[in-house]
């Protein structure tokens, strides 16, 4: 629209034409914004119908299964609530994100300092030691992982058994993420650390490790959603109180299969850490990844 | 064997700072003269024995940690792999390459590895055009722009459990809501339900996995797409060229890396699959969704036959390292070199 107006008579013909470009795109905008609709509604559909279908009553859902909550019933949602069994997932999965995320940050940023910034002999060969981790899934290893933990270091059920190769998987990804970030501080900023005085690790301690916050902050949350969402490993490892978050919405919707409704709840409910999460932490997430993608 | 390398690797770290200083004479004189002279120099100076320290702090608490719940998983893999196994007592019952033989003629690990490439060829089909097409449209000045990638990328972030739980219900026979949907256009769903009739249930399986990972993908194309000098699109216009002519003589080449190391990324996701299968279907019906990691899971905890597993799991490994090394040489080689060459090699041919 705006557009339309200020290609006054006064232009000068490329002015003009490009006016009239950004009218035909203007008019473009229309079928855009159409297909961003149907887009939206695909992607956002499933989750609201989880969400609303908590606020149905099981009769509800069978009567009319497209239908909206008529009335809106909170009983599915406070029963959830009020399961003690919810909140010890809960606990279970923050812990556990907690821990893989502390190990992964504190262990990548010791180990991409003196791959950035040293220079010795077996940094490439050690860079690729990394590099070549990308290619290992947890999936690979998981039977032998499983007999490990279980039998071999006794960690079968625990917080840590699980903490510790999650962080072992992530951290490939969290070094090749890291070096380049801690490659491009300038090396000015180092040769007036050394003549201040400052040894490489009070350097690193003083200068690099604030720097570089915004990097570990990345490769932190990607950590804590990747943890957060692990169902391979914990299905294997956790049973019982120790369960996480979606193996509890697992179980919980093939043991109570008839409650339509109460899954719903209890699956919208687990969604709702990840979700705010995510807002809250979004352009580090899409960074990291992006990160990932050009290094 | 990558993975052996790996372990020289840090092998090799351990004694280097040790070496430097303790070596005898006798050993150096055996060194070539330039090589002493280097030996020499950093015997002279211990400050190059404490960096070699510092590097050690540093870097063996992330290499331990890999190689403890990394490597040395993976050489167990390797090592059950040639056992009969059933998870208790020693490894006494060598069978040889004899697992290896029973997975390969297994038909359901067959069909699995099938699943797999056709779950890598669908995820690309799908999400290469509807992706780009969508990254496309949003990269324009638009009001809500942030507002739309933000609620495409939702699916990604929720776990494939609470994504596959929710279409688990929507899918449904008969009550779910789809086939409500779909009966009030008077189209009936397949009697036994999506993911219960064999013929379908790996495609709705993909079509599930697509409405998870397009935002991903929309996500990593419109980041490519802030690289493009917006004078390059100006420069077009001014020479008249049309939306559609830029997009696919401008955008699209120059979203090159972008779109292969995506690629790259979804091809080795859809090897792993697993925590879809596992809550939409189970491997069923009939191990029409099996996957290479879902038989593998349930050849280990569900019948114990640890060494079958095993040699699954290498199996799997030696597969993604093909598929890998050869994206890698025929797709992401254009990549590695830097551009300039490029330019030359191209000059020269010319």
């Amino acid at each position: 629209m705006s557009a339309t107006v200020a290609a006054g008579p006064q232009h000068t013909p490329t002015q003009a034409r490009r006016a009239k470009k950004r009218a035909r795109n203007q008019g473009g905008n229309v079928v855009v914004y159409a297909i961003a609709l149907v887009v939206v509604a695909l992607t956002l559909g499933p989750v609201l119908y989880g969400i609303l279908g908590g606020f149905r009553s099981n009769a509800q859902l069978a009567e009319n299964p497209a239908g909206l909550p008529a009335p809106w019933v909170l009983d599915n949602y406070l029963g959830v609530l009020k399961n003690p069994d919810f909140w010890q997932y809960a606990m279970n999965s923050a812990m556990i994100a907690v821990i893989t995320t502390v190990i992964v940050v504190v262990l990548g940023i010791m180990a991409a300092y003196p791959l950035a910034r040293y220079q010795f002999r077996m940094r490439e060969p050690i860079f690729m030691v990394f590099v070549l981790g990308l290619l290992f899934p947890a999936t690979v290893a998981i039977v032998p992982l499983f007999i490990l933990i279980t039998r071999d270091l006794h960690m079968g059920n625990t917080w840590w058994g699980v903490a510790l190769p999650q962080a072992a998987f992530a951290l490939p990804m969290t070094v090749v993420i890291l070096r380049p970030f801690l490659m491009a501080l300038p090396q000015e900023l180092e040769e007036a650390a050394q003549l201040d005085g400052a040894s490489r690790i009070g350097f690193f301690w003083r200068i690099l490790l604030p720097l570089s916050s915004p990097g570990m902050v990345t490769v932190g949350v990607l950590a804590f959603v990747g943890s957060w969402n692990a169902y391979l490993l914990p299905l294997l490892l956790l049973q019982g109180d120790m369960r996480t978050l979606p193996l509890g919405v697992a179980d919980y919707s093939s043991e109570h299969s008839a409650d339509t409704a109460g899954v719903f709840a209890f699956t919208a409910l687990a969604m709702i850490p990840a979700l705010i999460f995510f807002l809250a932490m979004q352009k580090r997430i899409v960074n990291g990844l992006q990160g990932a993608v050009k290094g | 064997m990558i993975r052996i390398v790996a372990q020289e690797v840090t092998y090799v770290t351990g004694p280097v700072a040790e070496t430097s200083a303790s070596q005898t004479d006798a050993a150096r004189r055996e060194v070539g003269v330039a090589e002493t002279k280097k030996l020499q120099r950093r015997r002279a100076k211990p400050a190059d024995r404490r960096k070699t320290l510092e590097i050690l702090f540093f870097i063996s608490p992330a290499l331990i940690l890999i190689a403890v719940f990394m490597l040395l998983p993976i050489i167990q893999a390797v090592r059950y792999s040639v056992y009969n196994w059933k998870g208790f007592g020693p490894l006494v019952d060598f069978v040889g390459l004899k697992n290896y033989a029973r997975v390969l003629q297994n038909e359901v690990f067959t069909d699995a590895m099938i699943h797999n490439l056709i779950i890598i060829g669908g995820s690309i089909a799908l999400q290469l055009p509807i992706g780009l097409g969508i990254a496309l449209l949003l990269n324009r000045k638009m009001k809500v722009q942030s507002l739309l990638r933000t609620i495409i990328f939702v699916p990604y972030v929720l776990s494939e459990v609470i994504a596959g739980v929710i279409w688990f219900q929507l899918l449904q026979p008969q009550y779910g809501v789809i086939d409500t949907i779909m009966s009030k256009f008077g189209i009936q769903g397949p009697a036994q339900g999506w993911l219960g009739t064999p013929e379908l249930a790996l495609w709705t399986v993909l079509a599930v996995l697509t409405w998870k990972y397009l935002g991903l993908a929309v996500i990593l194309f419109l980041a490519g797409l802030q690289g493009v000098p917006s004078e390059l699109y100006e420069a077009a216009e001014i020479d008249g060229a049309s939306w559609w002519q830029i997009q696919r003589k401008i955008t699209i080449p120059l979203l090159g890396p972008t779109l292969r190391t995506w690629g790259f990324l979804s091809m080795i996701g859809s090897l792993q699959l697993f925590d879809m299968v596992w809550i939409l279907t189970g491997g069923g019906p009939a191990n029409s969704t099996t996957t290479m990691a879902s038989f593998l899971v349930s050849e280990g905890t569900k019948r114990q036959n640890f060494g079958v597993a095993a040699a699954a799991s290498v199996i799997l490994f030696v597969v993604a390292l093909i598929l890998a090394v050869s994206y890698q040489q025929f797709v992401l080689k254009r990549d590695a070199q830097p551009a300039d060459e490029r330019i030359k090699a191209k000059k020269v041919k010319a």
